[in-house]
């Protein structure tokens, strides 16, 4: 079995189906990228990956463990993170604040690794008693990933890291993501840029209407003229 | 001086006074509004049941031959905030959590507060009656008279008041230390910025939410409690606290825990500041005015006391509905 497996995932909010039948598998170490157009339902996958989205079949596995419809607050003692799109910072707490309680589940002395995630993010150091809502844009989104990177995650879900940054940002974002997947981390990304996020993708996904419309690696992907014409613009 | 003095113990220290409830009040809706997203119109009747529970510690410690040289409802307040604490979780339990549980709208638990508001009246005149009781019915208040310089007439401050005052001030700095130097602090103001990221975080939200109950319910108590030491216990405390509490929690900013203390002070300061007289600040120069000074010049007659809040409230949500602290739109 995979590391990790989501095998005919079907869900919706209430009583709406957005998910039909979704695949996705990914093994240790990978990093997994999931495009589509807007509105594929990219968002409820890892929304429903982190128990966030009403589950009404199939089933999820994590190195062997079971772990659909696993309540949202049980993730971070498992080592799994989540930066959601929007809304995935503490915006009145300090950014040194948005770290600690990142690392909530953690009895442990977490300093060096609030040190690690301040040597991915060099910007934040000197920001950390900085209250995280004044920050910049590419800031934030630094916050939000270095909240979720306290826990050490074994596995990281990004839903799109990168929406609203300069490119410049953007390709710093990329570069962090790929430090972070050196250190051990899978990581699962949504990313609306796709031919970036491709390109570094260990297996890419392409969503369409909820249900799984092309699954290849990245690179694979990225030169299929078929999914070149129909999601990547051209 | 005299005059001054005067002032300074009508509109100064009763507005310190009277301020001090409202902020006592406020930091507990402001939380729970924050927390748990809903207006908790039973709050006053909270200080209503707290307040009796002092009592009937002291009645029971009072009963069992128990005397002290401090009056005993100043002994039970702490383990009567502790029991309210334990009560407003309970009524959390009973009330309120079931309807978040079933992702009830706000205003449903909002109605559901309006139920409890009702209920706890009713429980509290059951038990207690509807009569005006001494809180100090051991021994009695002390009062402090403090010789103001260059004036016949002193600074006057009773046993409860100085208590509060005290009190209040030592709440709020423990507060600020709760909220920015401890764990769990942090963590009711990260569920109060974004409950959903505190979930995905790992925060245990149901210690949040008992946290926010503990300190409420505590506060509201000791408001309870010490506003009817410095005057008397009524079943009906609540009903001039309500209008007050809640346009502190509105003028401070909603959610916003500095803002509720800020809000407390301003309107119980406004109170005092409208109804006071301020003929007697010009007595003094009455020769050379040039008119008639009448006996009374108040803002507001003191009958008229509760439309202070109200206007500052209708004032602030037309023209900085945030409140002075930023603080959530209702
Ligand atoms: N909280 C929600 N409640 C109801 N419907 C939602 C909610 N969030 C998203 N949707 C709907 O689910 C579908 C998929 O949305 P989403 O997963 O956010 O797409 P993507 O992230 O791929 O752009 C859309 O039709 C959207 O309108
Ligand atoms: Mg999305």
């Amino acid at each position: 079995m995979s590391f990790l497996s989501i095998a005919d995932l079907t869900g919706g909010y209430g009583q709406m189906t957005i998910l039909n039948s979704v695949n996705l598998s990914l093994e240790k170490g990978e990093i997994g990228v999931i495009v589509g157009p807007n509105g594929a339902g990219k968002s409820t996958l890892l929304k429903a990956m982190f128990g966030l989205v009403n589950v009404t079949g199939g089933t999820i596995t994590i190195e062997d463990e079971d772990i659909t419809r696993l309540p949202p607050d049980r993730f971070a003692s498992r080592r799994i993170a989540f930066v959601p799109q929007e809304y995935n910072i503490f915006p009145t707490l300090t950014v040194n604040e948005n770290l600690e309680m990142g690392a909530y589940s953690r009895s442990d002395d977490f300093s060096a690794i609030m040190e690690h995630v301040y040597d991915i993010f060099p910007p934040l150091r000197d920001k950390r008693d900085q209250v995280a809502g004044e920050l910049s844009g590419g800031q934030r989104q630094m916050v939000a990933v270095g909240r979720a990177l306290m826990i050490e995650p074994r596995l990281l879900l990004l839903d799109e890291p990168t929406a609203g940054l300069s490119p410049m940002f953007m390709s710093e974002i990329f570069d962090r993501v790929i430090a972070v997947n050196r250190t051990g981390v899978t990581i699962v990304m949504v990313e609306q840029n796709a031919k970036q996020a491709l390109a570094i993708a260990t297996t890419g996904f392409v969503l369409a209407n909820g249900a799984n419309a092309f699954t290849d690696t990245g690179k694979n992907l990225l030169a299929n003229p078929e999914v070149a014409k129909s999601f990547l613009g051209g | 001086m005299a005059e001054f003095v005067f002032f300074l113990n009508k509109a100064v220290l009763s507005g310190l006074i009277i301020g001090s409830i409202y902020a006592l009040g406020a930091i507990g809706l402001t939380l729970i509004f924050g927390i748990l997203r809903f207006a908790h119109i039973a709050h006053g009747d909270v200080m209503t049941v707290g307040a009796f529970f002092t009592l009937a510690l002291a009645g029971i410690l009072s009963a069992m031959g128990f005397s002290s040289p401090i009056p005993l409802v100043l002994i039970t307040l702490i383990p009567a905030m502790a029991l309210t604490a334990a009560f407003s979780i309970g009524l959390d339990r009973i009330f309120y959590k079931p309807l978040r549980d079933r992702g009830s709208q706000p205003i449903i638990i909002v109605m559901a507060s309006i139920g409890v508001m009702l209920m706890l009246q009713g429980v509290v005149r059951i038990f207690a009656g509807t009569g005006t009781r001494n809180m100090f019915f051991d021994q009695p208040k002390d009062i402090y008279r403090i010789p103001f310089p260059g004036s016949t007439r002193d600074l006057v401050l009773t046993e409860p008041q100085l208590v509060l005052i005290v009190f209040t001030f030592v709440a709020v700095i423990a507060l600020h230390l709760f909220l920015t130097r401890s764990r769990l602090g942090k963590a009711m103001r990260a569920v109060s910025d974004n409950a959903d990221l505190a979930l995905i975080s790992g925060i245990n939200i149901d210690h949040v939410v008992k946290a926010t109950w503990v300190i409420g319910g505590g506060l509201a108590c000791a408001a309870g409690s010490l506003l009817s030491m410095d005057v008397f216990l009524k079943p009906d405390l609540s009903f001039n606290l309500l209008l007050p509490i809640f346009a502190a929690t509105i003028v401070g900013g909603i959610g916003q825990p500095y803002g509720a203390i800020a809000g407390g002070f301003l309107i119980g300061f406004s109170e005092t500041l409208a109804i006071f007289n301020w003929s007697v600040l010009l007595r003094p120069f009455k020769a050379s005015l040039p008119f008639d000074l009448p006996s009374s010049i108040a803002l507001v007659p003191t009958e008229y006391k509760l439309t202070v809040p109200f206007v500052i409230l209708i004032i602030v949500l037309v023209y900085r509905p945030t409140g002075i602290f930023k603080g959530r739109v209702l």
